[in-house]
């Protein structure tokens, strides 16, 4: 029972992860409709700022996190106004290539202060919580509770404050929004500044139960776009959902298939699904 | 549509430089690079066919030629096949797989057959480095022979093993070449230019997207048996996607959807950063942002930029033309009135 | 020759198209109009193939086509233009138009690798085409001109000929003259007459009213997805129901 409970656990640590990282990708995709290659990138930077402020600075757990998202959401907005913002007019293709010039240069950079080698940040929370019969790592319980705060935090944000619907109506329609007076520059601003945070906090999360190298951000990546291909580009419930399956299917199947192939689970769904239905699981589609 | 001579004089002189190079070369390792460079830049020219001139970004193209790789690497070394058999296979593998995920990627639109092909190209890394018992995992495969001698011509030496490469590089743009004049070449620019707009005139999505995908894929194949001849050992991050987006950038730089232009952007790109050696580091850092820089303002790359001029100044003097005849016609029906 | 029996297609909850019947007859000039959204381009994305009804049926001289893909509706004989013309802006107008023929040829792959003379003669033919559509639609003259540099209407002519390059019955024309001068639209109606004369099957896409009225032989009217009225353009122009579409009921009752 304990090992079941341990795997759910497991299952729902990574779906938090997943899902901050989905969040953050799809929120952009829903307003800009290119597929950002570099939020990986920006998760990555993330994990390494955390780890200076932590382990150069000597700067508390939460501190860091906080000074993380900062640093990764001016970095987002920055993209976004010294890159995409220049190339809205070309065709897609140069947004997805100037996105992979993007995470090019950011893992070039880290690897050149930090080197290619793994490093580790100390959980701030190592203790072992035991309540009836069952055992569970600290750590894990604090991503899950973090991560399902920042999803209602979210949630609150767009429904109930002004600010945030002015992101969901220029998601739903950019020209009307444009017509009543909604600026989109600002907005893409914001849109970007939250998913460079989300990734941030999340990379911050799940550092101390991982390591961190440069190239962390392409696993991560390459399953979110996964989950937001699932879940519909551009719906948020979608994203939520897709990373809660694909976090379950990929800690059911490390234990119970194997841990050797468990990266290849998102992937297999993937194809399996988009070979199926081309148009993804949750979006409708036009044809 | 006819080559006029002036570009087949400059075909024969680069080809002719081709030729004398290693004679030039200082030492062998010139030579290596050069050769390790056209391999590149055939690699490049079949993602170019998918990318340049049908327009759908393949991510996975180094998993494809890291099939071509492993298939001649492990025939080869674990099973005894003779090279040039397993080299032909490398092709037909790398084909065989491609028109698998092309049948399922191809009916996605633009983003999602990005990111579906990124995984596929992931799952090739993955199954290389997992699939112990099939590629050696991690371990990689060492020890792949050099092609073996065509009659009395052995390939032992690099220079050798240049003339052989500069003879593929050829025969692969020629093909290309083949394929991008003639109709099929311009269903796929239709393609590139508007799917709707190309089915209306009857251009087979599917089938025309496949052709050209599988097409690149074989490329890629031999390309990689090309490499694993050449290089002689193999491991997974041959497959890794950073290969791919370095192949992209040789396409951007020499010139997206021309035939020379991956070629001549690996040779460019390769030189480059062999002179830049020295600055290690800085030189991952400077790549990037190239590539922004070159999406945003010169994305027509090197031989694009050429060809525009080209076109223009053909424009104009068409329209110089015109203007001559329709300035004589004038004078002479003003003559004519005159006489009348 | 084109006929469509209940035609309908509805996008999740939403009929854009609903329950239209109607016949386009041989040779003659037909126009679609309607309030903006009534349904006009899905019908023709319905009828090339780009999208498939949710129910009804389309026949093409007689043959059922219903679910045809939009390749296989352009075998048969059905062209269509784009309100946007996407060009090849780097290549030349006639570059532009050589393939627009192809799908009357016959080569295969092994035809491209061996430079057959099947292949050779077939993209002589293609290119004589080209020549042929673009001296109809008069554009002779800008034949070497790069495709991005010509002007709207040169693009609307070009539109054309490639919709003539690929041997059609019947051309569904979304739009024509859109973006387009008053001078130049009258031109550009004078072309479609032409096209006519010739024995094409015309139907078109219009907001111009003048150019609708004084080119076509039958005007339908769409709103909402549904047809109001079909009929000679006298006809259409007085009927109660199109002027209350157009302008709301209150222009009706008067």
């Amino acid at each position: 029972m304990n090992i079941f409970f341990q795997q759910l656990l497991n299952g729902l640590t990574l779906g938090s992860v997943y899902s901050l990282v989905a969040l953050g990708l799809t929120l952009v995709y829903g307003i800009l409709h290119i597929p950002n290659f570099a939020h990986g990138a920006l998760y990555m930077v993330g994990a390494y700022i955390s780890f200076y402020v932590v382990g150069s600075l000597g700067g508390n757990y939460w501190v860091a996190m906080a000074a993380s998202a900062a640093a990764v959401a001016v970095l987002a907005v920055l993209s976004e106004r010294l890159v995409f913002h220049r190339l809205r007019n070309a065709p897609p293709l140069h947004d997805m290539i100037a996105a992979i010039g993007l995470l090019l240069f950011l893992e070039a950079v880290i690897q050149a202060i930090w080197g290619a080698d793994f490093r580790r940040l100390s959980s701030p929370y190592p203790q072992i919580v035991r309540a009836f019969d069952l055992t569970a790592p600290a750590q894990r319980l604090m991503i899950i509770a973090a991560a399902f705060g920042l999803m209602i935090g979210l949630h609150l944000f767009l429904k109930r404050t002004i600010l945030g619907s002015t992101i969901i109506a220029m998601a739903q329609n950019r020209e009307g929004a444009a017509l009543v007076g909604i600026d989109a520059t600002r907005v893409s601003m914001l849109t970007f500044a939250i998913s460079g945070a989300l990734a941030a906090v999340a990379a911050t999360l799940f550092a101390p139960i991982n390591l961190i190298y440069p190239s962390m951000g392409h696993l991560v990546i390459m399953k979110a776009f996964v989950i937001i291909i699932l879940g519909g580009m551009g719906s948020i419930p979608g994203a939520i959902v897709g990373a809660m399956v694909i976090g379950f299917a990929e800690s059911f199947g490390a234990f119970y298939i194997s841990t050797d192939y468990k990266d290849i689970i998102a992937f297999a769904l993937l194809v399996l699904i988009l070979s199926v239905r081309p148009q993804g699981l949750f979006t409708r589609g036009v044809r | 549509m006819e080559t006029p001579l002036r570009t087949r004089a400059l075909l024969a002189v680069l080809l002719l430089l081709a030729v004398l190079f290693p004679l030039a070369a200082p030492n062998s390792y010139y030579i290596y690079v050069m050769s390790l460079a056209y391999i590149m830049g055939l690699s490049a020219v079949g993602l170019n066919l998918i990318l340049g001139y049908t327009g759908q970004l393949n991510l996975a193209h180094a998993g494809f030629m890291a099939v071509g790789a492993y298939t001649v690497g492990i025939l080869t070394v674990d099973h005894g096949v003779p090279f040039w058999i397993a080299f032909a296979l490398s092709g037909v593998v790398a084909g065989a797989l491609g028109f698998l995920a092309g049948i399922v990627s191809l009916r996605l639109k633009t983003h999602y057959f990005v990111i579906f092909t990124l995984c596929v190209g992931f799952i090739l890394y993955l199954v290389i480095e997992k699939f112990e018992w099939l590629t050696h995992g991690t371990v990689g495969v060492i020890g792949i022979p050099a092609p073996p001698s065509i009659g009395p011509i052995s390939f032992e030496t690099p220079v050798a093993q240049y003339y052989l490469v500069l003879v593929f590089l050829c025969a692969a743009l020629w093909v290309m070449h083949r394929i991008v004049r003639s109709l099929l070449g311009r269903a796929f620019v239709a393609i590139r230019n508007s799917e709707d707009l190309a089915e209306a005139l009857g251009v087979n999505l599917m089938r025309t997207k496949v052709l050209a995908f599988v097409l690149s894929t074989v490329y890629a194949g031999l390309a990689g048996g090309l490499y694993a001849g050449f290089v002689r050992f193999l491991g997974p991050s041959i497959a890794l996607e950073s290969h791919t987006f370095e192949l992209v950038t040789f396409i951007l730089v020499g010139g997206i959807g021309t035939l020379f232009g991956p070629v001549l952007g690996a040779l460019v790109l390769t030189w480059v950063t062999q002179s830049l050696q020295f600055l290690q580091d800085f030189r991952m850092i400077v790549f990037g942002p190239m590539l922004i820089l070159l999406v945003m303002y010169f994305p027509q790359g090197l031989i694009g930029f050429v060809n525009e001029r080209r076109a223009r100044r053909a424009a104009e003097a068409a329209r110089a033309r015109r203007e001559r005849t329709a300035q004589d016609n004038r004078q002479r029906n003003g003559e004519a009135r005159v006489n009348a | 020759m084109l006929e469509v029996r209940n035609l309908t297609k509805t996008f999740g909850g939403l009929a854009a198209v609903r329950d239209v019947s109607t016949k386009f007859e041989r040779g003659r000039i037909s126009a679609i109009i309607g309030p903006n959204g009534a349904g006009k381009s899905t019908f023709f994305n319905l009828v090339s193939g780009l999208h498939k009804p949710t129910s009804g049926h389309i026949y093409f001289d007689g043959a059922e086509v219903t679910g045809l893909r939009p390749d296989q509706m352009a075998l048969r004989g059905v062209a269509r233009s784009f309100q946007t013309t996407h060009l090849f802006d780097k290549a030349s107008v006639l570059d532009n138009l050589i393939v627009g023929h192809r799908l009357r040829t016959k080569s295969t792959f092994w035809d491209v690798l061996l430079n057959s003379r099947r292949l050779r003669e077939e993209e002589r033919a293609c290119r004589a085409k080209a020549e042929e559509v673009l001296d109809f639609v008069g554009l002779s003259s800008i034949a070497e001109r790069l495709a991005g540099e010509i002007s709207q209407e040169e693009r609307k002519r070009v539109a054309f000929a490639l919709a003539l390059a690929t041997d059609p019955k019947i051309l569904l024309l979304d739009e024509p003259a859109g973006g387009v001068n008053p001078e130049e639209t009258a031109g550009l109606a004078d072309l479609i007459r032409k096209m006519a004369a010739k024995g094409l099957t015309v139907c078109l896409i219009e907001h111009k009213m003048d150019m609708i009225m004084s080119l076509a032989d039958k005007i339908i009217v769409l709103d909402h997805g549904e047809m109001i009225a079909e009929g000679p353009p006298a006809a259409v122009q007085s009927n109660p129901r199109v002027i209350e579409a157009y302008l709301g009921a209150d222009y009706a009752a008067a």
